[in-house]
């Protein structure tokens, strides 16, 4: 039951090819082709690993970077994945734990593992190497003094709290977002007044 | 196979002669013949074979249950006592298609009642069930015997227990990775107290409690009983009662054990272990405390099939230490836990292993514990190894190159690199000539899934060597419709090929359209082909049924002909459009 198979030997199927799109379009239609690879890369760090295989032409538009997480990858079964997942990978077991961090004034947010840090003199001098301002000294009384900037973070109760009066490990535990306070919200929040 | 069509092409030439044989003698003959291709290859020799062999045919295998419809396949083959169906695409399995895209099995049923069919076996895969279809089937077929469901959903305890109750013959019932709605009811009790034919019980997906007495006495009234694969609930000292009713069990499976049983149970289980002389085959261990494995040393030099890869519980050592003692074992599941090492250890010691699957333990996270040295150790001690399933964390050319030198009799070869685009781990370069010797070196292979950083060169390699190809899977791959032109050019037995992620388009989708209708089915996800060229293709080949799916209901896709298709599963068909699509499901 085998058909003829019509074999093209110097495999050069542009004058058959589908062309879609208007007339002139050509130049885009390549690129597509071949940034195409770029787009179906699952993991960030992948992008740019392969080290001279091939010359990879720059796409004018790049599309956005993939998501990490790939539908169906890897290829097992949900029957087998869930029966795996008994393992119990809890949240306070995961090697990691991404916040937001925002700025007043500053025009993106930015996001930092609170795990790699073992207290807050860390956290905080990350803090202001990553948005070069300086945060003044702590004290119970009187909060952050010196400076114009409180640290504060929103907890699970929703309330916004400052980063430094509860344990480390409790912080950490509570800490959903960061937010670095200026001006008169953060005296507000700093200062006994 | 060979001896079949020598004789076939003597009965050629003779065909003239063939006139004077009466259809009982070739039905006799054809008697012997019994897998499902060869007695294919016998109904299309001649008219009088293709009308001897249908109505004698007795076992029918349909790999796409849209394919035909159950009408025509009960006209065709009045004989029909064992059928088996399979539903969805095989990337379903990963989620891949949508839940609700079809694959039911109702309508084969009531068809086979409302027709009267004999229907004694009955075995599915990838399909929807419903309590329904179970109750239907289970008071329709007064011989039904063996019903086996691998990988379905739909069904619940509810279903099970019409089957139980009402199949007074049933002597097989073998469930396997199916999601069941579990009611933890008594569909175990509704097994009748004079039920005694059993032969084959597995229960092992369902997670729900069973009433442990009622398990106890089934298997006590079922001498037959030779394979029994047992679910999380069954404990310890209920194995061990179950055992010494059934030492001539071939195949068990055996539940979950968290806790160290104290030592007058553990004995005793180790007394009913050393009993079951006969025992073959040997799963499930889905959560085991480690010091119970040593119960298990006394069937293992007998055992030729070990299915550890739900046992996550079972770490290097322990793993290492079972394995030591099974010289004979043919095939092994494990998770990627073992190591390199343990890989090495069981390369030394499974000298008859011909198949192998190394799972990830932990998906999640994806660092696999298997790398490219393991698979090297296993090619050079394991010679008859011709299927492999192998997740790692990384794979080298060299490797692949070495490895198919040790192994040139794979069948099945199916590589996943946990990153689908990591490249050669040392030279950094694409994996082309690593899967090249592959298929270069295994002139019988059948089927191949590749991963890693691969280039269209790969897939030139697969066109010129893999001649019996005949199941591909390819994700995030190639550079462009190149490749996959050298794949439907070059592989003439290709039957599926399941493509995802990787820059294919309609250049390569339309190239020979043809082939299709000598393949199965085609499946593209996230490739490059769009709606255009899918119409284009569905207008040229009215008889397959060209299916895509849109997950984004976008009214105005409808009219979009450039937009990129999401999904594409196309497959020949005689049936023409399939009626139970759901919305998202478009035919064109």
């Amino acid at each position: 039951m085998e058909g003829v198979v019509a074999y093209e030997n110097d495999l050069n199927l542009k004058a058959t090819e589908l062309r879609l799109g208007l007339p002139g379009t050509e130049r885009n239609q390549e690129q597509a082709v071949s940034c195409a690879r770029n787009n179906k890369r699952p993991l960030p760090e992948t992008g740019d690993q392969n080290g001279g295989a091939k010359a990879k032409s720059d796409a004018p538009n790049t599309p956005p970077a993939p998501k990490a997480h790939t539908v169906g990858w890897p290829p097992i079964r949900s029957y087998r994945k869930n029966s795996l997942q008994q393992p119990k990978q809890t949240a306070a077991e995961s090697s990691v734990m991404y916040v937001k961090v925002s700025m007043d004034g500053a025009p993106y947010l930015r996001k930092i593992d609170l795990k790699v840090y073992q207290g807050y003199p860390e956290l905080l001098k990350a803090l202001e190497n990553m948005f070069k301002f300086t945060i003044g000294e702590y004290s119970e009384r009187e909060g952050y003094k010196g400076s114009e900037y409180a640290p504060t973070y929103e907890d699970k109760d929703g309330d916004w709290m400052l980063v430094g009066d509860v344990p480390w490990e409790m912080f950490m535990s509570s800490c959903k977002r960061l937010r670095i306070m200026k001006g008169s919200e953060a005296r507000g929040l700093g200062c006994g007044v | 196979m060979v001896s079949l069509c020598s004789f076939i092409s003597y009965y050629w030439e003779e065909e003239k002669r063939m006139n004077y044989f009466p259809d009982e003698v070739l039905e006799h003959v054809f008697d012997f013949v019994t897998s499902s291709r060869d007695r294919n290859a016998l109904s299309q020799v001649c008219k009088s074979w293709y009308r001897i062999e249908s109505s004698s045919r007795q076992k029918v295998f349909i790999g796409n249950c849209y394919a035909i419809s159950p009408e025509r396949v009960i006209e065709r083959f009045p004989a029909l006592k064992s059928i088996a169906l399979k539903g969805k695409p095989h990337f379903a399995d990963f989620n891949l298609v949508p839940h609700e895209w079809g694959g039911f099995v109702y309508p084969w049923i009531e068809a086979f009642a409302r027709n009267r069919v004999g229907l004694e076996e009955l075995r599915l895969k990838r399909m929807v069930v419903s309590d329904d279809s179970l109750e239907l089937l289970s008071r329709s077929f007064a011989n039904f015997k063996s019903l086996v469901l691998v990988s379905c959903e739909g069904f619940t305890t509810d279903g099970l227990a019409a089957i139980a109750a009402n199949c007074r013959c049933l002597r097989e019932l073998d469930l396997q990775e199916n999601e069941v709605e579990d009611h933890r009811g008594h569909w175990l009790s509704c097994f009748h107290d004079s039920h005694t034919s059993l032969v084959s019980l597995n229960f092992a997906c369902l997670k729900g409690d069973i009433n442990l007495g009622v398990l106890e006495r089934l298997v006590a009234r079922s001498p037959n009983l030779r394979s029994l694969r047992l679910n999380r609930a069954v404990p310890f000292d209920t194995l061990q009662k179950i055992l010494m009713q059934s030492p001539n069990l071939v195949d068990l499976g055996v539940g979950s054990y968290v806790h160290d049983p104290d030592s007058e149970t553990y004995d005793k289980l180790v007394t009913a272990i050393e009993k079951c002389k006969s025992v073959r085959s040997l799963s499930g261990f889905l959560d085991v405390a480690p010091h119970c494995l040593p119960a298990f040393h006394s069937i293992c030099p007998n055992l030729t099939s070990l299915n550890l890869s739900y046992a996550p519980g079972i770490q290097g050592g322990e793993l290492t230490k079972l394995i030591r003692h099974c010289r004979k074992l043919q095939r092994l599941w494990i998770l990627d836990c073992i190591g390199d090492k343990g890989l090495e250890v069981v390369a030394s010691t499974c000298k008859d292993l011909q198949e192998l699957r190394v799972f990830p333990s932990d998906p999640y996270i994806g660092h696999a514990a298997v790398t490219e040295e393991g698979l090297v150790a296993i090619s050079s001690g394991c010679p008859k190894l011709h299927s492999i399933l192998y997740f790692c964390q990384q794979m080298t050319n060299a490797a692949l190159i070495t490895v198919a030198k040790n192994c040139p009799n794979f069948i099945r070869f199916r590589l996943c690199i946990l990153d689908p685009t990591k490249p050669d781990a040392v030279t950094q370069q694409p994996l082309d000539e690593g899967f090249g010797a592959i298929v270069h070196s295994c002139r019988g292979l059948r089927r191949l899934s590749l991963t890693g950083l691969l280039t269209d060169q790969v897939f030139l390699y697969i066109g010129m060597y893999a001649e019996q190809l005949e199941m591909l899977s390819i994700a995030f791959a190639g550079d462009s419709d190149k490749g996959m032109q050298y794949v439907l050019n070059g592989c003439k037995r290709l039957r599926k090929l399941e493509i995802r992620d990787s820059p294919f388009g309609n250049g390569a989708l339309l190239m020979d359209v043809g082939k299709y209708e000598a393949m199965r089915s085609l499946w593209m996800s996230s490739c490059e082909v769009t709606l255009g060229g899918c119409k284009t293709l569905a207008k040229k080949m009215p008889r397959l049924n060209v299916e895509i799916m849109n997950e984004n209901e976008q009214t105005d896709f409808i009219f979009d002909d450039a937009q990129k298709v999401d999904k594409m599963y196309l497959y020949r068909t005689l049936a023409g459009q399939r009626k139970d699509a759901p919305d998202f499901v478009w035919t064109l």
